[in-house]
């Protein structure tokens, strides 16, 4: 297992698990963040897990760097008692193409498929969440098929409507929140991303699976008007 | 209540910021001058974390519906009130329908405003701090506006005694106002990244001067200098950024992430300001130009303390004032 630790400023830690982004490493993010979660050390104060890194936020003055790394290293001592964590998988329905996905022909096009045929590969991939950042809830999902795959815009769009699927490079991703972007947008989930009103503010969180399920305009109106439900 | 009659450039309401949902894509927010709005706070008697509402450089026109114990902290934007200069790092006592202005900014770029009983807006995952992109938390999650009604929250005993006793407005006391230099040398800790840059980039970090650009705002400060490479263009996998985080995209410029940072970035980071300097940089205003001076890890964390130790010691000297004018 290579594990190293570095400073990220005067008040925060990186554990990086190498540099690659494969299974191993989303299992030891996944199992160091159920650590934390589970048993929080009285001088941190929060932690982000991203694809081959947790970096844990801590207050200096309660802990400088050295013993704060310590810790953590004897904390990662516990790792291999930690059962696999298991991941939630979490559906997803699409509206795909027409207005809800203006650039789908273009993916299609640029990948000489049909429209069709991307909406089926799309919907054929199991998805894992990596990290949330950028926005509120908005998920990095690894595990698209390159077969779909499809360059940023030139000129990014100055407003993508929140909840607008979209794809870049070998990315796929939701907009949890209108924003501008670049992405090529495939289609829309009436699923809402971003929850400030819950304990928990996004309906992703890293670790998770993800599949995406193509839905009608018909079932996605009926589903706008009931947005929480997270089954149909 | 405070009635907001003019708005200001972006006059917010901030407090320490939203920690524990980072890991949701939630940005942490929070005042840019921590420093100075702890002092704020301090003066009027309030906790620390207390709500403040923070101006920046064209400020607000405010009545005040109440008497009320204010203090005013950080950047020197010329406040008045009833067209009469009061002080800064001061408690002041205001009546019942006096107003505050402001006028040209002296020096720094933003100015805290507590008031006793801290500016009581409801709480959003923990915090009452604007996050404009979102439209959450702060007062209904936007800029203040003229027409707005910001209210105060409850005063405890001491407070009532010390308003019931003033009949002047200013105490003649004051802490010793934080200095904001017009071109300040920001203390850096070598960041994740910096390896990757190459031997000219690491050396003109230190050494060449960056001027703050006007695509400047509370998530970032846009520097422009003579321009920072790396020795082989690389992608890297996104991470965690923090307050003081110094990036740089492939157009050279470093980019320092404030307050309202995203949670997450995947340029390189070449930097990472020591956070006793942090308020330095938040007062800085465009045009204006920094340098960078390299500072350890362990000296960024013992300056830290030492600079909690100082607010400590004003805590009590404030609260040493305080029994003295009850």
């Amino acid at each position: 297992m290579n594990i190293s630790f570095s400073p990220l400023g005067d008040q925060a830690i990186v554990i990086e698990f190498g540099n690659e982004i494969n299974e191993q490493t989303e299992q030891q993010v996944r199992k160091v963040s159920a650590l934390l979660e589970s048993r929080p050390l009285e001088w941190m104060i929060e932690f982000i897990p991203a694809f081959t890194t947790v970096s844990i936020f801590y207050n200096p003055i309660l802990a400088p760097y050295d013993l704060v790394k310590t810790q953590l290293a004897h904390l990662l001592t516990q790792l291999g008692e930690v059962p696999s964590v298991h991941s939630r998988t979490i559906e997803i329905p699409v509206c795909y193409g027409d207005e809800f996905g203006p650039d789908l022909e273009f993916v299609a096009q640029y990948n000489q498929l049909t429209p069709r045929e991307v909406i089926d590969i799309h919907t054929a991939g199991t998805y894992s969440v990596h990290m949330i950042g950028f926005a509120p809830g908005f998920p990095f999902i690894g595990g698209m098929s390159e077969k779909i795959a499809a360059p940023r815009r030139e000129s990014p769009r100055l407003r993508i409507p929140e909840r607008t699927v979209g794809i870049a490079g070998m990315q796929t991703g939701v907009y949890p929140i209108e924003t501008p972007g670049g992405w090529q947008l495939i289609g829309r989930t009436p699923l809402r991303l971003f929850r400030p009103e819950n304990d928990i503010p996004s309906l992703l969180w890293a670790g998770d699976k993800v599949i995406f399920r193509e839905i009608s305009q018909q079932d996605y109106h009926a589903w706008e008007e009931d947005p929480d439900a997270e089954n149909p | 209540m405070l009635k907001i009659l003019k708005s200001g450039l972006q006059t917010t309401v901030q407090d320490l910021g939203r920690t524990g949902f980072q890991k949701y894509g939630v940005i942490a927010s929070g005042v840019m001058d921590p420093f100075a709005h702890r002092l704020a706070n301090l003066l009027v008697g309030n906790k620390e974390q207390a709500a403040t509402i923070e101006i920046t450089l064209v400020g607000p026109v405010i009545k005040f519906t109440e008497d009320a114990i204010i203090a005013l902290c950080g950047g020197d934007l010329s406040p008045r009130i009833d067209d009469k200069a009061v002080g800064m790092w001061r408690m002041l006592v205001v009546g019942k329908g006096s107003t505050l202005t402001f006028g040209e900014p002296r020096m720094g770029a933003r100015c805290y405003l507590s008031i006793a009983g801290g500016v009581d807006i409801p709480e959003v995952m923990g915090s009452r701090s604007t996050y404009l992109r979102a439209g959450i938390g702060g007062f209904q999650g936007r800029a203040l506006e003229k027409g707005d009604e910001v209210p105060a929250g409850q005063i405890n005993k001491q407070q009532k005694k010390i308003m019931q006793k003033s009949t002047e407005n200013e105490f003649d006391w004051l802490l010793p106002p934080a200095r904001y230099f017009e071109e300040p040398v920001i203390r850096m800790m070598p960041g994740r990244q910096f390896d990757l840059f190459d031997d000219n980039s690491r050396q003109r970090i230190f050494n060449e001067p960056f001027t703050v650009s006007p695509n400047s705002d509370r998530m970032g400060y846009r520097l422009e200098g003579t321009g920072l490479f790396l020795k082989t263009p690389k992608e890297l996998i996104s991470e965690a950024v923090s307050f003081g985080s110094v990036q740089v995209p492939a157009d050279g410029n470093p980019i320092v992430l404030l307050a309202d940072r995203q949670t997450t970035g995947g340029y390189p980071k070449i930097g990472q300001v020591a956070s006793v300097d942090l308020p330095l940089i938040s007062q800085l205003k465009q045009g204006q130009q920094l340098r960078f001076k390299e500072i350890s890890l362990e000296d960024a964390q013992q300056r830290l303390i030492e600079q909690e130790q100082a607010i400590r010691q004003m805590k009590a000297a404030i609260q040493l004032k305080w029994e003295e004018w009850i």
